[in-house]
């Protein structure tokens, strides 16, 4: 009898973990499916030139031109980038603020409201953000205002917004009481208290609410197309449309030529790898620091 | 003097007095109208079961009590003469410092920064200053030696007798008048015991000491007074020696034989 129950015990052991990798298996399936599509038909055109050069204008190949320039996406990083920036400027200081102010001050029905729309905000469609900025920009600056790197930016961190604010909240949340009253028993002030020692545990995990928070928004389309919109030429000033990477690979990817459709799945690739160097690298430095 | 009974009789004047003291968690009652006096540049020890209130005695001490939300005091507590609860808690906390049960060093700081923390964030830049203060106060913990080489590396990386050290040398650094101890040794074992507990011998001709345990051995080893605390109540408070060799109450003396607790 005890040898049937451990026989029994042993078989839910074998399927359990069977099922537990093949659950693995399923959850990476689809990454590795993105990342060798977009490897089989971007891998060929990625050069340092491609990261540099200006778009490809269509070209179907003929008799005398039998292969079409690819051109590069030089604009489209070079506006991403500004994106970005601009976007972890108007977004990481609000979102670690209102993360302290959630996890250290928030009481009562502030905080809980507060609380409340950071989960709305988290929540809401990229594409409604994108309509929204677009009606605030056209209300203050009017129809010629609201296709603007600016705008963009401000799409951009809407979305962030939220991601560091709970990321920050959370992270507060995991610092023992203890350390905070090893503070205040130094006569430390509470604000000090808090953005020195507080903060300062818990920056690790910060830091990769942020980065969360700029994956997100880097890979954002929809509300770029409402916003940024897209030019040939990069960043033109904060009040001119700016390209950026995620529009253009929708804009060439579904283009009629060729090259064009190259370029697209050039940029998706690119893509992926500028995320995966800024995940790498947060990692890196966080390690190399004191933890 | 409040209560005769519960005073010292002591020629060294008094740096610290409880006065009807009582303390609330909400409407629980922790503690109950305490009152005790200490001398100055003595090592006090309060003992008793656990939930006996001395923990949030000593709390009280430095105006700690009151981090916690719902809580609240009545009585006074006198440094030198003036009532703490007149006035900043952040203040009174720079002349009254405090180490805790668990070593709590400041995650992601090295240990230099730990023992700096109280001078730099309390707004003193003064680079030769705070390192003057730094080298000390880890000599006055005994823990200069041990740490010299490795100041920059994490205070959380040393061990748990060493981050006790560090927690007491930074608590040193900003040069409070008292230092309270909440059962500084409960979570470490003997040897690093020992050597807190002759730190504690050594610190008592600069500071006034009042520290918590659960240790009587330890009470009877470094402390001159011991207050005898049970239920929320000051049962006993007199000379160690004579508190643990003639206790005069029946209650204390229950305690002290392990007939209880």
């Amino acid at each position: 009898m005890r040898f049937d129950r451990n026989a029994r015990r042993r078989w839910m052991n074998w399927i359990m973990s069977a099922l537990a990798l093949l659950c693995v298996v399923v959850a990476l399936v689809p990454l590795g499916s993105i990342i060798y599509t977009a490897v089989t038909f971007g891998g060929h055109v990625l050069s340092f030139s491609f990261l540099t050069s200006g778009y490809p204008l269509a070209c179907s190949p003929t008799p005398s031109q039998p292969t079409c320039p690819v051109g590069g996406i030089g604009p489209a990083i070079e506006g991403t980038g500004v994106l970005l920036a601009l976007s972890s400027l108007f977004s990481v200081p609000p979102g670690i603020l209102a993360g302290v102010y959630l996890s250290e001050f928030g009481r009562g029905r502030l905080g809980r409201s507060v609380s409340f729309f950071t989960d709305v905000m988290t929540g809401s469609p990229s594409i409604v953000v994108g309509i929204f900025v677009y009606t605030l920009f056209f209300l203050f600056f009017g129809p010629r205002g609201v296709f603007s790197a600016l705008s963009g930016a401000v799409a951009l961190a809407i979305l962030m917004i939220p991601i560091v604010t709970r990321t920050t909240e959370e992270a507060l949340r995991l610092v023992p009481n203890s350390v905070r009253e090893a503070a205040y028993a130094l006569g430390i002030p509470r604000y000090r208290a808090v953005l020195h020692v507080v903060l300062s545990a818990a920056r690790g995990a910060i830091l990769t609410g942020v980065v969360l928070a700029v994956m997100r928004a880097g890979g954002e389309a929809a509300p770029l197309l409402l916003t940024a919109l897209g030019n040939p030429f990069g960043f033109q000033g904060l009040t001119q449309p700016s390209a950026s990477l995620p529009p253009i690979i929708f804009n060439f990817g579904t283009s009629a030529y060729s090259n064009q459709v190259a370029v697209a799945w050039g940029a998706a690739l690119v893509l992926i790898i500028i995320m995966l160097c800024i995940s790498l690298t947060v990692r890196f430095a966080l390690r190399s620091k004191l933890s | 003097m409040v209560e005769g009974a519960l005073s010292h009789e002591d020629p060294r004047p008094t740096k610290l007095r409880v006065d009807g003291l009582s303390a609330f968690y909400g409407p629980k009652k922790a503690i109950s109208n305490v009152s005790l006096d200490f001398p100055e540049r003595t090592v006090t020890a309060i003992i008793g079961p656990s939930g006996c209130g001395k923990s949030t005695l000593i709390r009280c001490l430095n105006r700690m009590h009151e981090v916690l939300p719902g809580t609240r005091i009545e009585g006074r507590v006198l440094l030198d003469g003036e009532d703490i609860y007149d006035g900043d808690p952040v203040s009174v906390r720079r002349r009254i410092g405090m180490v805790f049960q668990k070593p709590n060093p400041f995650p992601t700081m090295s240990v230099y920064d730990n023992v700096a923390a109280g001078l730099k964030l309390n707004g003193i830049r003064d680079r030769a200053r705070v390192d003057a203060a730094v080298i000390r106060s880890l000599k006055q913990a005994a823990l200069w030696d041990e740490v010299k080489d490795a100041i920059d590396g994490p205070g959380t990386r040393l061990s748990g007798g060493q981050q006790q050290r560090l927690c007491i040398a930074r608590a040193l650094a900003i040069e409070p008048e008292v230092l309270l101890m909440d059962e500084p040794c409960s979570a470490l074992d003997p040897i690093a015991t020992a050597k807190i507990e002759d730190l504690i011998f050594d610190l008592r001709k600069t500071y006034t000491l009042v520290i918590v345990t659960h240790n009587m051995q330890q009470a009877a080893r470094v402390a001159e007074f011991t207050a005898f605390m049970y239920l929320g109540e000051l049962v006993e408070f007199d000379r160690t020696q004579t508190l643990f060799e003639q206790p005069k109450q029946k209650l204390t003396e229950n305690y002290i034989t392990g007939r209880f607790g």
